[in-house]
């Protein structure tokens, strides 16, 4: 039988969800403002893609954006620089920024410079650009500055518990100390029984850093006003070609033998065998780059997603469902952040201990 | 007609999801039975759950991704 204590919280937390769908009966009259349809795709691309000014809360002008430096490099005109509150919170392509002569507007956050005499960018049925062209983009954007912000909590994290190290030679406490478990943790959980006992050190730092990256980074991601940032395929592409870079330059002859010319196979099917395992060496780091990608992007899109209904539906009841639904999905994100980080750091360390293995020969 | 294609990805992600389910399903009940059986080994068999877990989802979030691409990329 429930306690009696614990039966009163229930009830009173069932009538209090009760209430809630009463409070939308009491909706202002919705014709007197601007009819602006919400449309929930909008909104979820703009929340889980990047963008060239930090975008926290509000509208248009009245926003509380953080500008950020939009740097572009044009054939004609060298490097241009100039902040994103140039563009005056416009996405559209019709606000136009003239530096140097050149014209640039930021059309759905792709900043094109516009050809001579053109107003706005103009787009043929295949959405190719017809009136534009685009000058390399090295802006800081907001993924950028939030992976500047992971990296200086890293340095400061570690830093800090080296330099305990240096000073003391007892076990750290506190932070240090949690700290420490972790990379322990990695050493012993991941790197030593993939890459084996006597190569593991070499990797260590590439993957400790990768651990820590992901998993800091998904952590942060799920702060409001936060970036997506290993949401962003671009970022999870790099982290996989250092994967793919480190098994390509620490492979040693055993390894380049079994995937190009493996032995103890009938001679005609080598060939075949050399194609398949060349794609498989690529489609590893490739199939990790997918997993951090869509789990990350998933869990954003569905948080968006359920907290979105409750302005599709325009009713105030359904946040009483889509609150608690979102807050269990954010609990769950937060294993998934942790789980996404160790998964990506075992299975880079063990594809690279399959790269270093020494073989008995027969 | 002309939201067919979305129909379709959602029909795709959804079939995605039913792969995911069976497949973690299986998962956790071998790391059920296999603790039922030993339970002094529990913490061995729940990690390597997870980490099979994350595979298994890894597979079926490319079908999700495969989706979003048909929703997302079509000609307007």
């Amino acid at each position: 039988m429930i306690a009696h204590k614990s039966l009163k919280i229930i009830v009173t937390f069932t009538l209090a969800l009760a209430l809630l769908p009463f409070n939308a009966f009491a909706k202002a009259d919705p014709e007197a403002e601007e009819s602006k349809e919400f449309n929930p795709t909008d909104m979820i691309m703009h929340h889980i893609g990047d963008s060239h000014g930090w975008h926290f809360f509000g509208e248009g002008d009245s926003s509380f954006t953080l500008p950020l430096p939009v740097i572009l490099f044009t054939e004609e005109g060298g490097f241009v620089t100039f902040m994103s509150s140039e563009f005056h919170h416009d996405t559209e392509g019709h606000h136009v920024v003239e530096k140097d002569g050149m014209r640039f507007v930021n059309y759905h956050e792709d900043i094109y410079k516009l050809g001579a005499g053109a107003e706005t960018v103009e787009f043929d049925e295949e959405h190719n650009v017809l009136n534009a062209s685009k000058p390399w983009d090295f802006s800081i954007t907001k993924n950028v500055a939030a992976m500047f912000l992971t990296v200086i909590l890293m340095l400061i994290f570690f830093f800090g518990l080296a330099g305990h190290h240096k000073k003391n030679k007892k076990a750290p406490a506190g932070f240090n100390n949690i700290l420490e478990t972790l990379v322990l943790f990695v050493r012993d959980e991941i790197a030593r029984p993939q890459i084996g006992d006597k190569k593991y050190m070499k990797f260590m730092p590439f993957l400790l850093t990768v651990f820590f990256f992901i998993w800091i980074t998904n952590l942060l991601g799920l702060l409001p006003g936060a970036a997506n940032v290993t949401g962003n395929i671009a970022v999870t592409v790099s982290l996989g070609l250092f994967t793919l870079a480190l098994i390509l330059i620490n492979g040693n002859k055993d390894f380049w033998q079994h995937t190009l010319w493996m032995p103890g196979i009938p001679t005609f099917v080598k060939p075949i065998l050399a194609v398949v395992e060349v794609l498989g060496l690529i489609i590893k780091p490739v199939a990790l780059m997918i997993r951090l990608f869509a789990n990350i992007t998933a869990g954003h899109i569905i948080i968006l997603s359920l907290i979105g209904l409750i302005f599709i539906l325009e009713s105030a009841g359904v946040a009483g469902i889509s609150v608690p639904f979102a807050l269990f999905i954010t609990i769950l994100e937060l294993l998934v952040a942790f789980l996404q980080a160790f998964i990506f750091t075992m299975l880079s360390a063990l594809f690279i201990g399959m790269a270093v293995a020494e073989h008995e020969h027969h | 007609m002309e939201y067919l294609h979305i129909g379709l990805a959602a029909l795709g992600a959804g079939l995605a999801v039913v792969g995911a389910a069976i497949g973690v399903g299986k998962i956790g009940g071998s790391a059920m039975d296999a603790i039922a059986r030993q339970p002094e080994a529990s913490g061995k068999i729940q990690t390597a759950m997870i980490i099979a877990a994350a595979l298994v989802e890894g597979v079926a979030l490319f079908g999700v991704v495969a989706a979003l691409l048909g929703v997302l990329t079509t000609p307007a």
